[in-house]
């Protein structure tokens, strides 16, 4: 009873550190807030109206004042006014969390799906060549910049070969809402096959090797022994073995994949809540990039903690253990 | 899987080569970066976007610079980066560890738990929340990679420290008088070492591949300098023109310098490692 609790209490004490020490970087930063906000119009704007603006925005309090009154803020859901899309922090993020989500989802089980199978098929072909082969393929993504794949996709399907649109979430001069989900489906893929391009070496590499251990254990051995072919060995006894480190594998790359999907999203102007982050920055919108912190490290702590129930639920050596 | 024929070079001998070789291509490519300097800026307009010929083999790029030279520097200012953050980080992650290995219960909590709080958010938000903190430019980009990449490391060399701890030859050691200092110094050190050098020279490829996507984003170093971040944002306003090889060879020989990064690292690794069965 006390475990849980103490876990509890070690999520919040992150969050909690995670907020602070964003909020830190945003009261570092040299830039000037109202600067940023008056933008091209500096001209224009008189030091009376600077004043009004910050007081306004309540930049003319000390730092730990403003601080108070952000987690004040925070407490009652309340994150604050996005300067660049001027709506609400919340609204801008549950609104790009949507088309990111959707393009994660996506990119995460094709990911997912094929770097296992493929992961246990170069386990199983271990030192011939389709392991070799596909083992290369994954070592060399595993350092290619997901942006590059990216560049490369949109050159040769959407420039070359005409096969997909070249930007954007919907067609040009459509609403994302009125767009049919099949002409958004079209714009999302490649997006998605660059992101799950990616992501995929992780899983394959891994579940290789969890594939090429539990083939040399002592109950495929046995299974051998009593007449078993590899192809059976495979589907029947290895992978559900193999499926436990994949599967939290998988969950743990939240973060990864958050940050490969900013990338995609600039790549392919795609607007979701990577693009929302690049622009926060370049724009110098300080409340904005307190919101997608906290969100995504929320997001990042849920992906580790269904990671873990994912292993629990697929092994039951875990699940005793974390019964104990 | 030993064969009955052993090979004409050993398997050291071949690693050793293999470091060596890779080795001798990055530096090249900093010497070659170095001095390239000049050419890369040298701008002529008769010669505009000019696809790779024996003159120039990258191609050129809207204002006829040699793109050869100019991914040159970019690679060169890329392992740069990569050098000063990834031997900083390391410095950072062996310090931490020898506070959790020293510092009791008490110091292991508190190293675990800043582990877990720069783990907590995605690696690329840390990554341009810093940047944005200290303002831009390589110096920020060089402090952001830096103050990020160190918490994997960390795990490793308090996992391999209590390893080595909890051996025999330390109990001895300490049986006969020696002090903490000098199992420090004796014991630890040498297990250590090899397991923090090469962390850092795997920690290299990160650090460049984050350099490189953060200047893309035009969150990273001054859009004057011709990384190959930069490279590739410039490459995406002229993709619809088909000027496909902007894109393609400066991607392609980032690739090729982290995967070399790579082959050295993992030599390293296979040539420290005594438990090593790949030799």
């Amino acid at each position: 009873m006390l475990t849980p609790l103490l876990k509890l209490l070690r999520v919040a004490s992150l969050m909690v550190a995670v907020a602070l020490g964003s909020f830190a970087l945003m009261a570092a930063s040299p830039v000037d807030p109202v600067q940023a906000y008056v933008g091209a119009d500096a001209v224009n704007v008189s030091p009376e109206q600077r004043e009004e603006i910050a007081e306004r925005w309540g930049l003319d309090e000390p730092p730990l004042q403003r601080l108070a009154a952000w987690a004040g803020n925070i407490a009652t859901g309340d994150l604050g006014r996005s300067q660049i899309y001027n709506e609400p922090v919340i609204d801008v993020l549950l609104d790009r969390a949507a088309a990111t989500a959707s393009l994660m989802l996506l990119a995460w089980a094709f990911a997912g799906v094929l770097g296992f199978g493929l992961g246990l098929l170069a386990g199983a072909t271990q030192g011939r060549w389709p392991d070799r082969a596909l083992s290369w393929w994954a070592y060399l993504l595993a350092s290619a910049p997901t942006f590059w794949v990216g560049l490369l996709l949109l050159y040769v399907f959407s420039v070359w070969l005409q096969w997909t649109p070249v930007c954007c979430a919907a067609p040009v001069g459509t609403l994302p809402g009125d767009a049919t989900i099949l002409e958004r489906l079209h714009h999302l893929i490649l997006p998605a096959a660059t992101l799950s391009v990616v992501a995929i070496s992780p899983v394959l590499l891994h579940t290789r090797q969890s594939t090429i251990e539990a083939l040399e254990s002592d109950h495929a051995t046995f299974a051998r022994a009593q007449g078993e072919r590899t192809p059976g060995l495979v589907v029947r006894r290895v992978a559900r073995n193999a499926a436990g480190p994949a599967l939290m594998l998988q969950f743990a790359a939240f973060s990864e994949l958050f940050g490969g999907s900013l990338l995609a999203e600039q790549v392919f102007t795609y607007p979701g809540l990577g693009e929302a982050t690049t622009h926060a920055a370049l724009r110098q919108d300080v409340p904005l990039l307190l919101g997608i912190a906290l969100f995504t490290a929320a997001f990042v702590f849920v992906g580790n903690a269904l990671g873990n129930l994912a292993h629990a639920a697929a092994d039951p050596r875990v699940r005793e253990e974390v019964a104990q | 899987m030993r064969t009955a024929l052993a090979p004409r070079v050993d398997r050291r001998t071949q690693t050793l080569r293999q470091v060596g070789l890779a080795l001798a291509v990055v530096l090249a490519v900093f010497v070659l970066g170095g001095m390239l300097g000049p050419t890369a800026a040298d701008a002529d307009l008769s010669i505009r976007t000019q696809p790779p010929s024996g003159a120039h083999w990258f191609g050129t790029d809207q204002y006829g610079r040699d793109m050869l030279a100019r991914t040159l520097v970019g690679l060169r200012l890329s392992l740069v980066v990569g050098t000063s953050a990834a031997v900083a980080s390391g410095l950072i992650a062996a310090v931490l560890a020898l506070v959790a290995v020293a510092g009791g219960d008490l110091g292991r909590s508190i190293v675990n738990w800043l582990v877990d709080l720069f783990l907590a958010l995605p690696h690329l938000v840390l990554l341009i929340m810093i940047s944005f903190a200290l303002g831009g430019g390589t110096t920020a980009v060089i402090i952001a990679i830096a103050i990020t990449h160190w918490p994997r490391l960390t795990r490793v060399l308090v996992a391999v420290a209590t390893e080595s701890l909890a051996g025999d030859h330390v109990a001895i050691s300490r049986s006969l008088g020696h002090s903490r200092w000098y199992v420090a110094r004796r014991h630890l050190a040498p297990t250590l070492l090899p397991h923090l050098s090469v962390g850092i020279v795997l920690m290299f490829p990160h650090a460049i591949l984050h350099e490189a996507a953060l200047s893309f984003l035009g969150l990273g170093v001054d859009p004057a300098t011709p990384t190959v971040g930069i490279l590739l944002s410039e490459s995406m306003r002229s993709l619809s023109a088909g000027y496909w090889w902007l894109a393609l060879l400066p991607g392609l020989a980032l690739l090729v310098l982290v995967k070399l990064i790579d082959t050295i690292g993992n030599g390293l690794r296979a040539l420290t490692d005594p438990r090593s069965h790949h030799l």
